[in-house]
């Protein structure tokens, strides 16, 4: 059936590094089939032109760091047919949820010239934490053909095939040599969620984690072999806790004792 | 030449100094010659041209979960165990176009897949390696053949390489699948070191074979060069690193599905797939629509796939496999039991790549020893209080 009409579609950006915007304008040869598609109604990274919600798709980057984000989402929420999160940020928080472990009265004094002019919340929250979401799309960044599968899937009204197994596949497939087993590198791709490409062990780095736990991780075993291959209990806080620290899976990883097992 | 036989009449040497014309003489048939070389701290398969590319003077460290290479004491072409990759990548590739179609006015029309197979020639195929290959042709054959397997199949041509050692996670031969390449190849070559000589014991083993060896500066071969041949594939048997039970597998396997064992295992397991896809047998996959943003074109795209995986086996209420028990449990009782059922052999060829390739070094030949200990005990424990 040919399609009726140009869903709008909008970006929204809240705390984060616009990276996944820029991975929707990355989408070059594509930009011209999506403007075909969609009418892109509210857009601030790409154009200042704004068409008025309500909208049939949000996009929504970045994570709730400030009142003004946690009113906002629910702003946003209340004008948007679907909304899909895109990028760890708004999946898991972000790097910017480190400040979760940590005071954030201390990192004001020590940060800034003039702390009394920052206003934030003590905690950086995931998207899902303050209204439904209809679809999370993972990654730090997303990975451009995921979000072009997630806007097809949206305009034929199917459900989109992301799949939810590990890196490993991935690395598999592309005929990647395993840099854990060949290299000794320490590597969460065994338990982090595919989408990358598998792109830092393509270039002979360990996998960072950083599009969240894949469907079943086994956190656990994982944690014994790093051990074995030499990381210590800080070294794997940091690997854990880089991307999707408040993700409930790879916190606990984090914080497991030695062992994996918590 | 004609039919293969066995004895010297039909057994040449290839010099090592004219090992160059099997290169350029492979170009000549037509032939994409694939073999191995060095890449990414690995001897893995890859085009190469040239005599050069080959990993000469280098070969490999196995163990579960650990693989190293490092450099020999001489210049073999061939002195290393089978790496990270498999033929399979190329027989039947990890993501292939099945086809595409297109909206138009009156309906849709479709694209058949490109018409001309790749013509390859594999490079250094072991004993294990030929076995692979032949169970993945009874899979894809049959009522329900893959034409562009066959295809690719049917084009390609082997030249296998016999081992004059075996890796620590080797088991060929137990499995009865090694070290000693088997009559069905294409060429086979055996390479002879000695101090002061290099040189290729060659046997052809099919027209298309005999076609590529009239190419080449061959003499013939004498008995002594056979009786070196058959000492190397002994010292291969002799130094396999591991050895796996067949007799009794299939039962052990299919009547003890509630063994702790197999809880034991799942502990281990990552569910990662790398297993399943480093498994030169293995040939699971899904497909996929692929459609573009106007809607108008879709692209039918086949992947490999695994059972560890919880898509593997999602039904309408979810995945049927939840636990990782279940899916290891799935995966060793269909490669080594139920794989017999369905295809007349067993799926396992020996190689070793699940066991060095698992980030955690899970070894099914320690995890079978130990499911057939558990439930002999649990029978003689029961045959006991009756």
């Amino acid at each position: 059936m040919p399609r009726k009409g140009r869903p709008k579609v909008a970006v929204w950006k809240f705390t984060s590094c616009d990276g996944c915007q820029l991975s929707m304008l990355d989408c070059e040869d594509e930009l011209l089939a999506i403007a075909d598609a969609v009418e892109i109604a509210n857009f601030r990274e790409a154009t200042s032109a704004v068409v008025e919600g309500p909208y049939d798709l949000s996009l929504v980057e970045g994570s709730v760091t400030t009142l003004s984000d946690a009113r906002r989402i629910q702003e946003v929420r209340a004008q948007s047919r679907l909304l899909v999160t895109i990028g760890a940020c708004a999946t898991a928080g972000g790097i910017q949820a480190l400040r979760n472990f940590a005071n954030i009265e201390e990192f004001r004094q020590a940060v800034y010239a003039r702390p009394e002019h920052i206003s934030t919340l003590s905690t950086s929250t995931p998207i899902q934490d303050h209204v439904p979401v209809d679809f999370e799309l993972r990654g730090c960044p997303i990975n451009k053909d995921q979000l072009l599968e997630v806007l097809s899937a949206f305009l034929d009204g199917r459900s989109s095939n992301v799949p939810t197994e590990s890196v490993c596949a991935e690395c598999k497939r592309r005929g990647n040599v395993c840099v854990m087993v060949a290299r000794g590198a320490p590597c969460l791709g065994p338990v982090t969620q595919a989408g990358c490409g598998a792109l830092c062990p393509a270039y002979h780095r360990g996998c960072y984690g950083c599009f969240g736990p894949q469907e079943s991780p086994n956190t656990a075993s994982l944690i014994r072999r790093l051990e074995a291959l030499g990381m210590d209990g800080p070294a794997r806080l940091r690997v854990f806790r880089t991307f999707n620290a408040s993700n409930p899976v790879f916190r606990a990883a984090s914080e497991a004792p030695a062992g994996g097992n918590p | 030449m004609g039919a293969p036989e066995e004895g010297p009449a039909r057994h040449y040497l290839l010099a090592r100094a004219d090992f160059q014309s099997l290169f350029d003489a492979l170009a000549r048939e037509g032939y994409t010659t694939l073999g191995p070389t060095v890449r990414d701290a690995a001897i893995v398969y890859a085009e190469i041209r040239n005599v050069e590319d080959l990993p000469i003077g280098w070969t490999d460290r196995q163990g579960p979960g650990t693989y190293r290479i490092e450099r020999r004491k001489d210049d073999a072409l061939f002195g290393y165990n089978v790496g990270p990759h498999s033929w399979k990548g190329y027989l039947y590739p990890s993501r292939e176009r099945l086809w595409a179609a297109h909206r138009s006015p009156s309906g849709f029309t479709v694209e058949p897949p490109e018409a001309a197979p790749p013509r390859y020639a594999f490079l250094g195929v072991r004993a294990c390696e030929l076995q692979a290959i032949a169970i993945q042709d009874r899979v894809f054959d049959g009522p329900y053949a893959d034409p562009a397997y066959r295809a690719r199949r049917a084009s390609s041509l082997r030249i296998a390489v016999q081992c004059g050692q075996a890796g620590p996670t080797c088991f060929c031969a137990s499995m009865g699948t090694g070290p000693r390449v088997g009559p069905d190849h294409d060429l086979a070559l055996t390479e002879l070191l000695g101090p002061g000589s290099h040189r290729f014991l060659v046997q052809v083993g099919s027209p298309r074979g005999a076609a590529i060896a009239d190419r080449l500066p061959l003499r013939p071969a004498t008995e002594e060069d056979l009786r070196a041949r058959d000492a190397l594939v002994d010292q291969a048997t002799s130094s396999m690193g591991r050895s796996l039970r067949t007799d009794d597998v299939h039962d052990l396997l299919l009547g003890n599905p509630g063994l702790h064992r197999w809880e034991e295992v799942a502990r281990r397991c990552l569910a990662c797939t790398n297993c399943t896809l480093a498994c030169p047998t293995c040939f699971c996959s899904t497909t996929e629509e692929v459609p573009d943003l106007s809607g108008d074109r879709v692209e039918r795209w086949r992947r490999w796939d695994s059972c560890f995986t919880l898509a593997f086996t999602q039904l309408g209420k979810g995945s049927v496999r939840r636990s990782p028990t279940s899916r290891y449990r799935q995966w060793l009782t269909h490669k080594l039991a139920s794989w017999q059922d369905q295809f007349g052999s067993s799926g396992c060829v020996g190689c070793g790549r699940c066991i060095t390739w698992c980030p955690v070094g899970i070894d099914l030949t320690e995890e079978v020893a130990a499911l057939r200990e558990e439930s002999s005990a649990k029978t003689a424990v029961s045959g006991g209080e009756r």
